[in-house]
């Protein structure tokens, strides 16, 4: 991954490939992250157990999350 | 260090100072309302759920909220068995905990796009930039959903909780998609079907109970309305500028 982010860095305009791959690569990277983000609000903000509910309650009716 | 370590860094550096800082400013903002509302519900409870109340309102005094109150036809309703962090030091900092999860699950979402933002255009995404894609998450998360379903105070009774989240996600992924299409689409036909993407979950409606009958004061509810819109300001522009900033610095590290 790092060498492919050098060759993006650097721009040189012949070598494409590496460029398009780190592209791809920090593409899913990236989804990977965002996936996990939602996941963690999902949990904090969605969830429907009674226990995470009570301990996240005021979090989620000041963040306008819909709650009860 | 890979784009995806750089995000996760970034986003929990970022996440747990927005959090503990938007925690702050929710005592002298939200938190101290919602107390005031759950005086209300309490009293609205004990009025008219006597049996149901009395065991657990007997232990913690945030158990009285125990939603036995508002169970508008859903059966999934009853936390009042459930465990609940104690009032004062014990239930803040589950507060701040969550605040800070909150904060690192939409830094997360914010590091991802700048990461493919940054990859695309080959310069770092500054913190200017990501303060404006803060002002983006602000008016998705918060704006656009709470147009319909407005910050909810305890003791205030509401439509069902599930299609209240069904609206809201819809109501959060119509106004994402509808910005993306005026902001990276400039041209006429995707501004026209961005503003009719922002307006759809409006038209179709928020799910709404047809009678709301509370005794909490209508005063305190706007009172509510206006620090949670001002809270989530303050969280989303800090956590934009924040986050931008802490992730071009390890992404930075990354590439060189």
């Amino acid at each position: 991954m790092s060498q492919s982010q050098l060759a993006n860095a650097q721009v040189p305009a012949r070598i494409t490939l590496p460029v398009a791959a780190g592209q791809v690569g920090r593409l899913s990277q990236a989804l990977m992250a965002m996936v996990l983000g939602v996941f963690v609000i999902g949990m904090v903000g969605f969830s429907h157990i009674d226990v995470v509910h009570n301990a996240a309650h005021d979090v989620r009716h000041s963040n306008a999350f819909p709650c009860h | 260090m890979s784009t995806f370590r750089a995000i996760v860094f970034a986003s929990v550096i970022s996440g747990f100072v927005v959090g503990l800082l938007v925690t702050v400013v929710q005592q002298f903002g939200t938190v101290p309302l919602i107390l005031k509302a759950e005086v209300f519900e309490k009293a609205a409870g004990a009025h008219q759920h006597d049996a149901a109340a009395q065991p657990v309102a007997a232990g913690h005094d945030h158990a009285a909220h125990d939603h036995g109150d508002h169970d508008h036809g859903a059966g999934d309703h009853d936390h009042g068995g459930a465990w609940e962090p104690r009032d004062g030091f014990e239930r803040n900092a589950y507060t701040a905990a969550a605040n800070v999860l909150t904060a690192i699950g939409f830094a997360l979402l914010l590091a991802g796009f700048f990461a493919v933002r940054s990859g695309a255009t080959g310069t770092s995404v500054s913190w200017h930039e990501g303060l404006l894609w803060g002002l983006a998450g602000f008016a998705v998360f918060t704006l656009a959903p709470s147009l319909g379903l407005p910050p909810e105070l305890p003791g205030v009774p509401s439509a069902p909780l599930l299609s209240r989240q069904i609206w809201w996600l819809a109501a959060v992924l119509a106004t994402a998609g509808g910005l993306a299409l005026i902001v990276f689409r400039r041209t006429v036909p995707a501004a026209i079907s961005g503003v009719i993407l922002l307006t759809l979950p409006h038209l179709i409606g928020a799910p709404d109970l047809a009678n709301v009958e509370t005794n909490v004061p209508s005063s305190l509810l706007h009172q509510f309305v206006t620090a949670v819109t001002v809270t989530s300001l303050v969280f989303w522009t800090l956590l934009g500028g924040l986050t931008s900033a802490v992730f071009a610095r390890f992404d930075r590290g990354a590439t060189l």
